[in-house]
């Protein structure tokens, strides 16, 4: 078992973790933008928005993962095919970011939405009598305010994202749990990678949550 | 100038206020006074557009106030300032920045203009020192004393208060009133919400009675107080004033 712990493959691992990391931090980002965009749908006085916003967080909270990877992966493809009569080469790493950044989307939609409505009536209502513009407003004041209640929640999302990242093994993608199953064919030895993998997505998670409670407790004595 | 003609606003089946007609002039200084609930604040709201009224009419300088003419609306609206109960300052921004978003987002003022502005204003109500504070750090006096330089930054015609002091630590009320007093004197039109009868009869001109959403009377602040017609009013008094 002693040969598994090279440096080589270590560093293998490594560059799977920094992927999974990666790939986390992305979908986080983009499903952040989904977010704002959809819990303002949900949000809106505009039945359509309402009912976009509604119909995009059920179905992605409804559904798998998996199969939204898988669906991503093998069925965007063949749709694609169908439509435009040519073949799409679908990348594994692509695929991966978009289907994590539309589920982690649809769970910060709703984180959104509440932070929004967790902002006091009366700061609406001060842009209101200022004349301040719904886009400024919101950019200004409202999501600055919003964020800053539901750091917690999006922490922990950030977190789900770094292990459901591992799915995306699923379709190729050499990502940390992928990188351990390689190496685990290779040696016949899965015991050992699966636990350096488990070690390394322990150490970014614990990692990740001690950072963001030095945040939290910065952001709460500037006000 | 203002004119509020026949107004109505219900909430549900509750009538919160009923055919109001009010007038009030440039550089006059109104109190609206009333027990809790009498709708002194849906009044306020209505005039400055937060609320909707279902029936009846606002004029601005003798033009009417329709939501529908967005753009107009819009500028009709500017030209009124509004002060809150509870401030509502911008929890997230400086008082520095309270004072400049809304003349560099609405008014299109350069930064420097805006903060030109800012600091003329919060010299006026006496918070220079305090302007990198964020509101949080300030006592509710402060507050009050920010939120009303922030108003004013837009360069209002005139200002609508509703129960500026109310939230207020006993011996923070003065503080706000003199800047408010201070700004009747250099002849800004002001609507008060107030329960502070001192200031009703002092500095305010004329006091508007309300009661379960009517005007039950209207006068000159002195001869209101000093001998009021309705009994209604007189009852409200004897409870306010204690002795
Ligand atoms: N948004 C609202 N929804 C339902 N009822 C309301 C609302 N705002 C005010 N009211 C009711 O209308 C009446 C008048 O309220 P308000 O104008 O706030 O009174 P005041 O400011 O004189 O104390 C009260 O009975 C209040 O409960
Ligand atoms: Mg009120």
């Amino acid at each position: 078992m002693a040969d598994i712990f090279t440096a080589e493959n270590l560093q293998f691992m490594l560059k799977g973790a920094g992927f999974s990391l990666l790939l986390a931090l992305g979908a986080v980002a983009i499903g952040c933008v989904l977010g704002i965009i959809f819990a303002i749908f949900k949000l809106s006085k505009n039945k359509i928005l309402n009912f976009f916003g509604n119909v995009y967080v059920e179905i992605f909270r409804g559904t798998p993962m998996l199969l939204q990877i898988l669906f991503f992966y093998l069925g965007v493809p063949v749709l694609y095919q169908r439509i435009t009569g040519t073949r799409m080469n679908a990348n594994p790493y692509i695929v991966g970011l978009i289907a994590l950044s539309f589920n982690s989307g649809a769970y910060q939609t709703e984180l959104i939405r509440s932070g929004i409505q967790g902002v006091d009536k009366g700061q609406w209502e001060a842009c209101e009598t200022l004349g301040i513009s719904y886009k400024t407003m919101m950019k200004e004041i409202i999501l600055p305010q919003a964020f800053k209640q539901i750091i917690p929640p999006l922490v922990s999302e950030f977190i789900m994202l770094i292990k459901d990242s591992s799915l995306i093994s699923n379709i190729g993608a050499l990502e940390l749990l992928y990188s351990a199953q390689v190496l685990g064919k290779k040696y016949y030895d899965y015991l050992d990678p699966l636990i350096i993998a488990a070690v390394m997505y322990l150490t970014m998670t614990i990692v990740i949550s001690w950072l963001a409670k030095k945040l939290e407790r910065r952001l709460s004595v500037s006000d | 100038m203002i004119k509020v003609e026949h107004l109505y606003k219900n909430f549900g089946d509750f009538k919160a206020l009923k055919d109001i007609s009010l007038e009030i002039n440039d550089g006059e200084i109104v109190s609206l006074i009333g027990p809790s609930g009498s709708g002194k604040s849906t009044l306020l709201r209505c005039i400055h557009g937060l609320e909707k009224a279902d029936k009846g009419t606002v004029y601005l300088d003798g033009e009417r106030m329709d939501p529908a003419d967005k753009a107009k609306y819009a500028a009709q609206r500017r030209k009124m300032g509004f002060v809150f109960q509870h401030f509502n300052l911008f929890n997230n921004k400086t008082v520095l920045e309270n004072c400049m978003l809304a003349p560099m987002s609405v008014g299109g003022k350069s930064e420097e203009e805006a903060r030109a502005i800012a600091m003329e204003y919060l010299g006026k109500v006496g918070m220079a020192d305090k302007i990198d504070s964020y509101p949080s750090r300030l006592s509710g006096g402060q507050k009050q004393r920010a939120a009303i330089a922030r108003a004013l930054c837009m360069n209002p015609e005139m200002m609508l208060f509703d129960e500026p002091t109310s939230a207020l630590d006993p011996e923070m009320i003065k503080e706000v009133l003199d800047v408010m007093k201070e700004l009747g004197r250099q002849g800004m039109t002001m609507i008060v919400v107030t329960h502070e009868m001192g200031f009703a009869r002092k500095v305010g001109n004329r006091v508007v009675f309300l009661e379960a959403g009517e005007i039950i009377e209207e006068n000159e602040s002195e001869a209101f107080f000093s001998a009021p017609s309705s009994d209604r009013a007189k009852d409200f008094l004897s409870k306010v004033f204690y002795d």
